[in-house]
């Protein structure tokens, strides 16, 4: 008998609540069982039942479609942030750490700069000065999340440029941007990728926590940052206003940080 | 299979504990305040915390501008007359006065032995320095417009103050009481960080965009106030404050939402009151597409404002028609508030007659710190949604607010609450007036100057009805062009921590934290 390969519980149930939460997504970017902004005066803080499957908040707007809504609104702050932050990171990170010299010390000093200011503060003073709003918390939370991978591609290709088939690559005469990108990057790939799921899920929370201080997602528009913010003033006549969307980050956050840990 | 086990919990404890640091974030730092200020008010017994909605924006009562502010600064600071819980007009610095037949002259008398915080007596010199500061008569241009209206401040002997208009006017005295016009020292280095006035509160200190923390005035001239230390608590994020009044941080705060009120517990008594202003949505006329009068009026007929108050505010509040409140009494039109019911189809009509057949968008700018202006601006978006328009929110803080929209005047639309520091009209409608430094929606309306000036022209001779028409008809034209989208005056609603007493309500936009007391 073959012996089949087994995958440790946490990666199968990472992979399950990551799906589910993809699934939920994307049915919100699709269609919501109630307009999201449709208020209705007879359901206001109605509780969650079969009509209302986690209840309505104070304007009796449908909890379950915002939910979702916001999930999509969060979900594409996180995954635009992250890519921001890769690419940005990926191209100076590589050209810092395989040329190294005086480029090197000054982008990485100006790294630690950027590095050293707590992220949430360095988005403030980017939406105090470009304004509150998705697209800019987008660019803000993008920008803040640059240092992190610059570093840790940057250490990546210290350790690779010395090896000897990147030597072997030179003397034979290939291209600097193609030993950069086609030889060393990939090598970085492993390293790279558990980095992008932690940084996705600290986008996530970052977002939540941007759109919890009113500086996100602008009303009548759901994050679930922002629902649970409002949500506040209700978390004793109407707890499930708060439930659902703390339970959906804690969910997503979880998910992938099983997956992380698993491909360790 | 152990090991795994741990792994899980761990990743599940820090993805829990991360969540909750962001659930929590809002309130975790007030809570620690809160404990140790329950203790020191169990020990004292004379201390009240109390929550305001945004810092003060000047300390100098002659530059503040928010009613946010001068409400607290009528506890630090007095003009020669201030206006009582009644809406009248009771002597303070000046104990009291005669007009001349003319109307021209004001002579008023010093109150005897009224001292300034720093122990100093007020003298006549102080008095005539403060007046001429807010007349212009220092140098500079006139602090309160009307106060133009002056021509010389004399001080004949010690105890005199001759105050000489050019015009009569029936509204001076009230304009005089306001908080602006306070009696300073002449001599004050710099009120801004040292403020001192003659009020029952003296002020002891202020961290900016946290706290401002005033003591009782023991050498004050009238009754003194009952509670020794009033710490008010800057709350810029309104939802925090149920957290912040069932933590035990503040012990007050005035004019929370229904929403509010109905979570707060056994702890606390909710007083019900009117705001006294008029909430609305200010449309800057100055810019397309609300230069367009038919667009303004379309506005006005997609909204539903009995709607509003039903989602907001549980149907609490008074439904306004034009720039004016019923607490104003005789030049309160009620009639205006059915100038414009609801109706769909006339409001898409007058929109395709307008050029927007399909509707438009534009931006509403909302001040984040007050709750029931946010809600009810995602109520007004989703009213306009069924005529095409879509107004996005954006929501700013105060500070940005003031700058931007009041001062700079850069917005299309935004909602918030005018309110009155006098009870005359003029405190209402002079913003108005096409040239009025005020004017932040930039209106431009000719008859409306006339009627303007023709109510003026009816005070500066002492005819009263003439002139209370005039101001109906500037009220009128107001309504009749859709100036803004008038929505309601909101209901107050305080909360006050069992055991507080003495709360009261002001037919002005005034705290008066004297009269509270500690049961």
């Amino acid at each position: 008998m073959k012996r089949k390969k087994t995958y440790s519980p946490n990666f199968i149930m990472g992979l399950v609540i990551t799906g589910a939460m993809l699934l939920l997504v994307l049915a919100g970017f699709i269609h919501t069982p109630y307009d999201i902004t449709k208020m209705d005066s007879t359901a206001k803080l109605a509780a969650p039942s079969l009509k209302h499957l986690m209840g309505c908040d104070n304007f009796g707007r449908d909890i379950f479609s915002r939910v979702l809504k916001g999930m999509g609104n969060t979900f594409v702050i996180a995954v635009a942030t992250v890519t921001i932050g890769t690419v940005c990171g990926v191209i100076i990170g590589a050209f810092t750490g395989y040329f190294g010299g005086l480029l090197d010390e000054v982008l990485m000093r100006v790294n630690d700069v950027v590095f050293a200011f707590p992220s949430i503060l360095l988005a403030l003073v980017f939406v105090s000065i470009f304004g509150t709003g998705k697209y800019n918390v987008i660019g803000a939370l993008g920008i803040a999340f640059i240092p992190s991978f610059a570093r840790i591609v940057r250490g990546e290709f210290i350790k690779y440029r010395e090896m000897d088939y990147v030597k072997s690559a030179r003397l034979a005469g290939v291209g600097q941007l193609r030993i950069i990108f086609v030889h060393i990057l990939p090598n970085a790939m492993p390293v790279l990728l558990s980095s992008i799921m932690i940084g996705f899920n600290n986008a996530v929370l970052a977002e939540a926590g941007m759109s919890y201080l009113g500086i996100g997602v602008q009303p009548p528009s759901a994050s679930l940052g922002s629902m649970l913010s409002e949500s506040q003033t209700y978390l004793f006549s109407a707890p499930w206003y708060a439930l659902f969307p703390g339970l959906m980050i804690i969910l997503m956050v979880l998910g992938l940080s099983l997956l992380a840990d698993a491909g360790k | 299979m152990a090991k795994r086990g741990q792994g899980l919990g761990k990743v599940l404890l820090a993805s829990m504990l991360l969540t909750l640091t962001v659930a929590l974030g809002g309130c975790s730092g007030d809570k620690q305040d809160g404990d140790s200020e329950k203790v020191s008010d169990t020990a004292a017994a004379s201390h009240i915390t109390i929550g305001i909605p945004q810092d003060l924006d000047s300390l100098v009562p002659s530059l503040s501008q928010g009613a946010g502010t001068q409400e607290i600064l009528y506890n630090i600071y007095e003009g020669l007359y201030k206006p009582d819980s009644e809406g009248n007009l009771v002597p303070a610095v000046a104990s009291d006065y005669t007009m001349s037949e003319d109307g021209l002259v004001y002579t008023f008398t010093l109150r005897d032995g009224i001292k300034f915080h720093n122990g100093n007596p007020v003298t006549a010199a102080d008095v005539k320095y403060s007046i001429d500061t807010c007349a212009g008569l220092n140098g500079g241009e006139p602090v309160i417009s009307a106060f133009s209206n002056i021509v010389g401040v004399e001080t004949p002997d010690e105890n005199t103050i001759v105050i000489t208009l050019k015009e009569s006017s029936s509204s001076f005295m009230a304009i005089l009481s306001t908080v602006e016009a306070a009696i300073v020292p002449a001599d004050a280095a710099d009120l801004q960080t040292n403020p001192i006035g003659t009020g029952p509160y003296k002020f002891v200190s202020r961290s900016l965009q946290e706290n401002v923390v005033l003591e009782r005035f023991d050498g004050y001239w009238g009754e003194p106030a009952h509670i020794k230390d009033v710490t008010l608590k800057v709350l810029a994020d309104s939802d925090s404050i149920v957290m912040n009044l069932e933590g035990g941080a503040v012990d007050l705060v005035a004019r929370i939402s229904t929403a509010q009120a109905a979570e707060l517990g056994d702890d606390f008594e909710v007083l019900e009151g009117t705001m006294n202003l008029v909430q609305a949505v200010y449309l800057n006329n100055a810019v397309a597409p609300f230069d367009n009068e038919n667009v303004r009026q379309a506005l006005c007929y997609a909204v539903n404002r009995q709607e509003i108050l039903d989602f907001v505010s549980e149907g609490k509040g008074t439904l306004v028609g034009s720039s004016m409140f019923p607490a104003f009494g005789k030049y309160y039109i009620e009639e205006l508030n059915d100038l414009y019911t609801t109706d769909i189809e006339k409001a898409k009509a007058l929109l395709t007659e307008a050029g927007y057949p399909d509707g438009f968008s534009f931006t509403m700018k909302v001040p984040s710190n007050y709750q029931q202006h946010v809600d009810t601006a995602q109520v007004v978006a989703e009213q306009l949604k069924q005529i095409g328009v879509t107004a996005d929110i954006e929501l700013i803080e105060w500070e940005t607010w003031l700058n931007d929209v009041y001062q700079g005047r850069d917005f299309e639309a935004t909602l918030v609450g005018v309110d009155a520091s006098t009870l005359t009209a003029g405190a209402m409608l002079s913003r108005f007036r096409s040239d009025a430094h005020n004017n932040f929606i930039n209106y431009n309306n000719q008859e409306y100057d006339a009627a303007y000036a023709e109510a003026l022209a009816a005070e500066s001779v002492m005819d009263d009805d003439r002139a209370t028409e005039a101001y109906k008809k500037c009220e009128t034209i107001l309504a009749g062009t859709a100036a803004n989208v008038y929505i309601q005056d909101m209901c107050e609603l305080v909360a006050v921590r069992k055991g507080y007493t003495g709360y009261t309500f002001y037919p002005l936009y005034i705290q008066d934290f004297s009269k509270l007391d500690i049961q």
